[in-house]
């Protein structure tokens, strides 16, 4: 097959053997190790739980070490380009500074309020709250969404789909503290009010989360918060 | 601008999106109804002249677009032109106030 990788010089050809179950990390790794040495890019885990191995392929932001060849290939091609969104370290690696940096604005960070000295605090799994959280807790951190965002794009302040999904798992945590907090950090032009619902982050996430749903209910929470004078 | 009146502008929006859904039906159905025998001047004011309820649906119709259209404007300006100053939200406060004026004056001019 034919790949195309994208580099600072423009897009690179490279010619890479097909082979069964063949993934689109094993076909970056293979133009590293055979063919061209130099070429960067990221990855640890090789089975979907690190979320280190994110790039765009044929366009679209996906993870590279569970995204078959077979499922994307199109007339015997592919191209392999870095992240969306994110400044480019070198070929297709990125920086994430921005993207966890973001986490951290988006209140993201546990707040408790026991110490050691308490019981564990009980909760439910059936519980409506839990169930909010159970449905969003997966993230990996892959970055595919934050560079699937329209939003991001246009408004670089903006928090993403990432970070306020983190934010919202937190909001609906009955042990956490900081909900106030938290949900002043989330409101506004860089936070859940400037999502235009357009559900890309939601199309592409690897996990199949929502943060589409996640960004919504911060939406409501900080409606409620308004109406009773909380914010 | 604080994240608290961001909020409350992006409530202020939904809020008067959902009077405006129900402007905007009223204003194309009695469209279609007034076009039905021809539109003329004088068959409007027929209708809207010392017409209480007429001015009063105007009026509100006006002032929900002049909260409306600048908020929605606003994230444009954000997204499309990277506008960030504090001259933008003066500049939309401006607008919203010219609409609110213009709107007024043609609520009242076919009141009275």
């Amino acid at each position: 097959m034919r790949v195309l990788v994208q580099r600072a010089s423009g897009f690179q050809e490279f010619e890479v053997p097909r082979e069964p179950s063949q993934t689109v990390l094993d076909v970056v790794t293979y133009i590293q190790r055979r063919l061209d040495p130099t070429l960067a890019y990221r990855y640890a885990c090789r089975v979907g739980m690190c979320g280190s191995c994110a790039m765009t392929v044929n366009g679209v932001p996906r993870w590279t070490c569970r995204t078959h060849v077979d499922r994307v290939l199109k007339d015997d091609a592919l191209s392999v380009g870095p992240l969306k969104n994110l400044p480019v370290i070198r070929d297709l690696v990125t920086d994430m500074r921005d993207f966890f940096d973001k986490w951290a604005r988006a209140g993201g960070q546990f707040k408790g309020g026991r110490t050691k000295q308490d019981a564990f605090h009980e909760i439910p799994p059936s519980s409506a709250d839990r169930r909010e959280v159970d449905k969003a807790i997966e993230c990996i951190g892959c970055g595919v969404c934050y560079a699937a965002c329209d939003v991001v794009a246009w408004n670089p302040e903006y928090l993403g789909p990432a970070a306020l999904n983190r934010a919202w798992t937190l909001t609906k945590d009955v042990r956490d503290k900081a909900k106030m907090e938290r949900l002043r950090a989330v409101a506004g032009d860089a936070g859940c009010h400037s999502c235009h619902t357009h559900m890309s982050c939601t199309e592409r996430c690897p996990k199949q989360l929502s943060p589409t749903a996640g960004i919504a209910g911060l939406k409501r929470e900080v409606t409620k918060a308004m109406l009773h004078g909380e914010l | 601008m604080s994240a608290k009146t961001q909020s409350l502008l992006w409530i202020a929006q939904r809020a008067t999106a959902a009077v405006l859904a129900i402007c905007v039906a009223v204003h194309l159905a009695t469209i279609i109804y007034a076009v039905q025998g021809g539109l003329s001047a004088a068959e409007i004011l027929s209708r809207t002249r010392g017409s209480g309820g007429w001015l009063v649906f105007y009026l509100v119709f006006v002032a929900a677009v002049s909260v409306h259209a600048p908020i929605g404007l606003r994230a444009i300006f954000i997204e499309w032109l990277g506008w960030r100053a504090r001259s933008r939200d003066l500049a939309l406060l401006a607008f919203s106030l010219l609409i609110l004026w213009m709107g007024v004056r043609a609520a009242l001019g076919v009141f009275g």
